[in-house]
């Protein structure tokens, strides 16, 4: 069974916390110290951000841990390399997450081997045209059990959303609102209702909320709306201003859970 | 073959639409639209009007004797550069301009490296009274002041892009966002044939008012509708595809792409994506762009601002995939030399984007019978900096 459906079936009740980080980011071999630290205090799904030089949906803090990333030398082979033999240690469900551009260059197959040599357990590829995915990619994806999660925004349209619950595995990406990654700030009535809407649609997959998620009170609120939520900006801050990445990581997550 | 874009987009195996999720609906609602509104009589009255009145169209074809005396060819220069604001440029931001206010947007967005598209983005924004914000790269700003303060003096705001290598493909990256942090009352006006499917099919409709000029200008003037050679520089590729657009499947005439060299190929200092590319996605669409093996967008580098770009439109990738073109690579120093060459031979200063295209005339094997245009894509008014800093007149 793939982790990302065993992580939903064995909390029923949500409140599941998936964690952005950049590979290689703050320095280049930062990359498992923060995976096992995430996995020991209590993360439920990690998603591992590949840098890319144009990250056209991101906003200024993950734009600048990319370069900074790419700077320190990452790349997907050496991505790879640092995640050979994590699974002894690491049991959480693991997304990478990044632009098709440096994955075609890898070669897309060599690509889905990786994944599940290492055991990555799905994939974010956000400017991947579904399209594509569904005409060529996808019994490529299936054949080394990967997952290939798409994202919907308010601005998705009902059928739109339908197709993508239809392609979609493991769970929904759902966009808080109209924006790149790291927008803050409350959630608005429009986005409740908006939330609402998609609860209402009846869909087979599971959804997380991401973008402008950053502390204890927007998480729980996401999740009130849905199975669990998504930080990204917010943990890349914490990870550049620490000294003690397992101190300051394992207080975090506590502290965003609520524990 | 097939050298239009096919209905999915593609042109051959480039194109498409390689977006986030979070631009889908703007991408699809210009895809679903484009094609009815500029078929729509209100709209090509609308854009015929302004081209002639306000552009200042048909721009003329030229016949340059002494540069046709000194190349043993009969050379023609389509005076682009004489159109308002300076460059082909505004052919694009007209069309674009009256499309976004068909589909009710009430705000403008666009990217620009030296400002000409900045500028021109400008211009029509005035005309229109619609507010607008130009995205163009820190280091940009620095280098092409004056068409910053143009931009400002028609109204419009300049945002520096501060990310990456602070130029033009940083600057396309930041109108992206914009346009994803505002979907529904915003039109991007992108300033090449670049971008997700149907950019870089619209941008070419529009720019295609230069070649249907030129058929119908030469059969004045030569007694036949097509040119043994059509020659552009490229940076996206917009004045090319202009120029080529009504010779695509004449097989018959040459068509043929300059791009920059910068220093060298080889030097690491040059924007020759037909030389240095290799196939990937750029801003949505997939095409040749300079990158390395990882597969991370590579800064080119080119005494002209405008051909400054890691890629080249997927209308002429095609074109080089399926040799229908002819790809030149001309050197900052060669393209110098040319823009003196053609202010001394026809009294016309071009843009050093410009220059590239004439850099090629010395490179091409030319008979006394062949009939050469030269899409003289702008004037070097907003280059005289650079002239005056490279200084070899
Ligand atoms: C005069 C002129 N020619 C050519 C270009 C290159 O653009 P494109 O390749 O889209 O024609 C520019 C861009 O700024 C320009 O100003």
């Amino acid at each position: 069974m793939n982790r990302l459906d065993q992580v939903f079936e064995n909390n029923p009740e949500g409140n599941l916390l998936n964690v952005y980080f950049t590979a290689g980011y703050p320095k280049l071999r930062d990359t498992r110290t923060i995976l096992h630290a995430l996995e020991k205090a209590g993360t439920d799904i990690v998603e591992i951000g590949m840098p890319y030089s144009d990250p056209m949906a991101d906003g200024p803090t993950i734009q600048q841990s990319n370069d900074v990333a790419i700077g320190n030398g990452m790349t997907i082979h050496t991505l790879f390399d640092q995640l050979q033999g994590m699974r002894e240690h690491v049991s959480l469900p693991i997304v990478l997450m990044g632009y098709i551009n440096p994955v075609m260059q890898f070669g897309l197959e060599k690509f889905c081997q990786k994944c599940q040599e290492v055991g990555i357990d799905g994939l974010i590829l956000p400017d991947l045209p579904m399209a594509e995915y569904l005409d060529i990619h996808k019994p490529t994806f299936e054949k080394y059990g990967l997952y290939n999660v798409f994202l919907i925004t308010p601005q998705t349209s009902e059928a739109r959303i339908r197709e993508i619950d239809e392609n979609t595995h493991g769970f929904i990406y759902m966009v808080s609102s109209a924006s790149i990654t790291g927008a803050k700030g409350s959630i608005t009535e429009g986005q409740v209702a908006y939330f609402n809407r998609v609860n209402a649609m009846g869909l087979r997959n599971p959804r997380l909320i991401g973008f402008g998620i950053s502390n204890h009170e927007t998480f729980s609120t996401a999740c009130q709306y849905a199975k669990g939520a998504i930080i990204g900006s917010a943990f890349i801050n914490l990870v550049r201003e620490s000294h003690d990445l397992e101190k300051d990581i394992t207080e975090y997550i506590h502290a965003v859970k609520g524990r | 073959m097939q050298y239009g874009v096919d209905e999915r987009g593609y042109y051959g195996k480039f194109g498409g639409a390689y977006i986030p999720e979070m631009l889908y609906p703007n991408i699809e609602e210009l895809r679903e639209n484009y094609l009815d509104i500029i078929a729509e009589p209100g709209f090509q009255e609308e854009f015929q009007m302004l081209l002639r009145d306000y552009v200042g169209r048909p721009t003329p074809l030229y016949f340059a004797k002494r540069l046709s005396d000194k190349y043993g060819a009969s050379i023609y220069l389509k005076r682009e550069d004489l159109c308002h604001t300076g460059a082909h440029k505004v052919n694009n931001t007209i069309g674009q301009i009256i499309l976004a206010k068909k589909l009710g947007k009430k705000r403008i967005i666009a990217e620009t490296g030296a400002g000409q598209h900045g500028v021109a983005t400008a211009t029509v924004c005035a005309l229109m009274g619609l507010p607008c914000t130009v995205y163009m790269g820190a280091v940009d700003m620095e280098r092409q002041k004056p068409n910053v303060e143009r931009m400002r003096i028609l109204g419009a705001e300049v945002k520096p892009a501060e990310s990456g290598s602070k130029t033009l493909k940083d600057a396309t990256n930041e109108a992206m966002r914009a346009w994803i942090n505002n979907p529904t009352d915003t039109h991007y006006i992108i300033g090449s044939v670049v971008g997700p499917h149907p950019y870089p099919d619209m941008v070419a409709r529009f720019q295609s008012v230069i070649s249907e000029e030129i058929r119908w200008q030469l059969k004045e003037k030569e007694g036949r509708e097509t040119p043994d050679y059509v020659v552009a520089c490229v940076g996206g590729g917009s004045n090319a595809a202009g120029a080529f657009y009504h010779f695509l499947n004449e097989e018959n005439v040459r068509l043929v792409n300059v791009e920059a060299d910068g220093m060298g190929f080889s030097t690491g200092k040059s924007a020759a994506t037909s030389i240095l590319g290799k196939e990937g996605v750029l801003h949505g669409s997939r095409t040749l762009l300079m990158q390395t093996e990882d597969g991370q967008v590579v800064e080119p580098y080119s005494i002209s601002a405008g051909l400054d770009y890691p890629g080249i439109g997927p209308m002429h990738a095609h074109l080089f995939d399926t040799k229908r073109a002819d790809f030149y690579s001309v050197t900052d120093e060669e393209a110098m030399k040319a823009c003196v060459e053609v202010s001394r031979f026809e009294g016309i200063i071009p843009a050093i984007e410009t220059g590239h295209a004439f850099g090629a005339l010395p490179k091409m094997e030319l008979k006394s019978s062949d009939v050469v245009v030269i899409n003289l894509s702008g004037r070097g008014d907003k280059d005289l900096a650079t002239y005056i800093k490279w200084g070899g007149y």
